[in-house]
């Protein structure tokens, strides 16, 4: 995939729970190689967004194309050609919870490669080498901790090389320590695989430490009201709402506690 | 908990006192105002609290009642002299503007209801015929060997749904066969026909009730079962994980377990079978006058190996009712604890509704084909 090429690209994408709009008149390009990450307040439907992106869910209105193809139109069989090339780490790792850590990461490569079973136990070894797992093969999801098992569902998403890999909230549930060195994790993948990243979360110390560029969801108006680099948009923020996402603040210029608004004015 | 009400001009003055804490019962602020004898008109309530002792929730309680009110009456409500902390804590609650959500749907017209029933219907029975669809497309898959089914997660299932069921399925079983046989006793010993109690019992346990109590309990017992594991599966998207890297979760969640209810059932079936007669020759052989020969021979001289095989056929096809059931409503189960419950209750309720329609078609087919 060459630098021009746009591995997604979203055009007028309306997003519907039922006769419910989520959001509506969104358009956007993830570019090859860099670190997306999609942002917004809770229930401004990143997760819908993402969930969009990944094929779970069909847009009501507008496309989604996957490196110019068409994703809500393909067929079954380039359908499963695009999700090869793509992985998707859920907020809390969605392990196959009946199998072992190796046979989670070694699913997708019986899957997708013909690779005999000792070629496949090398992959497995070294997929959770490089999340700090080793010697955790034999490993059940419920008896690892909740980082673990984020770190594992990583080297599952991981595991056949994608070109573009999803994270759904990847610090929620963690502590701050963890949560950074997932982080790094990302970082160091996007600098050793070229991989493209997108990343949905609300976590501010991630967000600027990672994104090379952030999408901006609005609740109250159902639309993306930004895009570009977190730390531009906080210096030069295009809407109030943006401004006070990224510092952090309550609200000082909308709704505050105002005690004139709390009289009846007299008749 | 005091409030003296004091009235000047057209201002109200309200003096809180004492302790105001939860437990005790909050005076109504609107018939503190009733209660008043009438006066000149009231346009100002001031609120007093300099005698107020310890206070908690239920003074804002109160005080958030009286603010509503004066909303509501045109009346302004001056918190000035009230403590700052807790005028702060009134001015919280007010600032994010209470949202009008009307979630309740307007009252729609009979027709409208009976076609949305229709539509839900619609949609339900879609949902069922494709899901079958999907499952008979992977088993033909499978036959023509383009699925790998894992064979660990098989016998996984075979294993639980054999030497796991034998307990339950011993019991009932046996019980069935007792009752059968207690039956006929009763009944053809007035006839003096107590002989044919063995014919009954073996006709009775093969033909019917072998592969429809191990149905009924394996319904109850894997459907549920089935519905439960897929729906959690659901919600720990475990399973939007197999859509998201391209593997089918029919081929690798439907498949293994339809198939081992498939390998499973029969052979619950006969054993159902066996010990529902030994049950029934227990009984036979204490309330009359009949020995184990008897019984027996009366039993092999009745009975077919179409009885058998009937039973057999019964039981297969009933595994496959239990295992689609269960792992359709798991698969269609909502995003909820609750709905995981409700997808478990429903693939009983379905698995065993079906099993006995199946029973029905059953029979009748085989009186026309003669078994």
């Amino acid at each position: 995939m060459t630098a021009e090429q746009l591995p997604i690209e979203v055009k007028g994408l309306t997003m519907k729970y039922g006769p419910l709009v989520v959001m509506q008149d969104l358009s956007f390009q993830v570019r090859a190689g860099e670190i997306f990450v999609i942002m917004g307040g809770s229930g401004s439907g990143k997760s819908t967004l993402l969930k969009h992106l990944i094929g779970l869910k069909k847009p009501a209105a507008g496309v989604i194309l996957f490196d110019g193809e068409d994703f809500g139109e393909a067929d079954e069989k380039a359908r499963k050609a695009i999700l090869r090339r793509m992985g998707v780490l859920y907020q809390n790792g969605a392990l196959w919870s009946g199998m072992t850590l190796a046979e989670n990461v070694a699913l997708p490569l019986e899957e997708y490669t013909s690779l005999d079973a000792e070629a496949i136990e090398e992959v497995v070894a070294l997929k959770l080498a490089l999340v700090g797992l080793r010697g955790f093969e034999e490993f059940y999801p419920s008896e690892i901790s909740g980082g673990m098992r984020k770190r594992a569902a990583l080297a599952r998403a991981t595991a056949v090389d994608p070109e573009v890999l999803f994270f759904d909230e990847p610090s929620s549930g963690l502590d701050p320590i963890t949560a950074s060195r997932l982080d790094d994790l990302i970082l160091q993948l996007r600098a050793s695989f070229g991989t493209t990243i997108v990343v949905v979360s609300h976590d501010l110390a991630s967000i600027f430490k990672i994104a090379d560029r952030a999408l901006f969801l609005d609740i109250e108006g159902k639309t993306m009201t930004a895009l570009g680099k977190p730390s531009e948009l906080r210096d030069d923020p295009p809407t109030p709402e943006v401004r006070r996402f990224l510092t952090r603040s309550s609200g000082d210029d909308a709704p505050v506690p105002d005690p004139e608004r709390m009289r009846v004015p007299l008749p | 908990m005091r409030i003296e009400l004091a009235q000047q001009g057209d201002t109200l003055t309200a003096e809180l006192s004492g302790d105001w804490e939860s437990g005790l019962p909050v005076p109504r602020f609107e018939r503190l105002l009733d209660d008043r004898a009438p006066g000149h008109p009231v346009r100002v309530i001031d609120f007093e609290a300099s005698g107020l002792g310890a206070w908690d929730s239920s003074l804002l309680t109160f005080l958030m009642q009286a603010m509503t009110y004066c909303e509501a009456h045109d009346l302004e409500f001056r918190d000035e002299s009230l403590p700052e902390d807790i005028a702060r804590l009134l001015q919280l609650s007010r600032v994010v503007p209470e949202k009008e959500i009307d979630r309740e749907e307007p009252e729609a017209s009979p027709v409208a209801r009976f076609g949305k029933r229709v539509l839900v219907a619609h949609a339900g029975i879609m949902a069922a015929v494709t899901f079958t669809g999907e499952v008979a497309d992977g088993f033909l898959r499978l036959v023509l060997r383009r699925v790998r089914v894992r064979w660990r997660d098989l016998w996984v299932v075979v294993q639980a749904n054999t030497s796991g069921a034998l307990p339950i399925v011993t019991l009932i079983a046996f019980l069935i066969g007792v009752i059968i046989s207690f039956l006929g006793a009763v009944v053809l010993r007035r006839f003096g026909a107590g002989y044919y109690v063995s014919y009954l019992v073996g006709y009775g346990m093969l033909r019917e009730m072998g592969a429809l109590m191990t149905g009924i309990i394996m319904a109850g017992r894997t459907g549920a079962g089935f519905a439960a594991e897929l729906g959690s599966m659901k919600i720990t998207e475990e399973i939007d994980a197999y859509r998201t890297l391209g593997i089918s979760p029919v081929d690798h969640l439907v498949l293994p377990r339809m198939l081992g209810l498939f390998v499973a059932m029969p052979l619950l079936t006969i054993y159902a079978d066996f010990i529902g007669i030994m049950g029934g020759m227990i009984v036979a052989l204490a309330l009359l006058d009949l020995s184990a020969a008897q019984f027996t021979g009366g039993l092999l001289m009745a009975v077919t190996l179409g009885d058998g095989l009937l039973g057999l056929f019964k039981g297969t096809v009933y595994g496959l009712i239990i295992g689609l059931a269960g792992c359709m409503k798991g698969m269609q189960a909502g995003a909820d604890a609750g709905a995981v419950g409700r997808a478990a209750t429903s693939a009983v309720v379905m698995g065993i509704t079906l099993i006995v329609a199946a029973n029905a078609v059953i029979d009748w087919l085989a009186v026309l084909v003669g078994v």
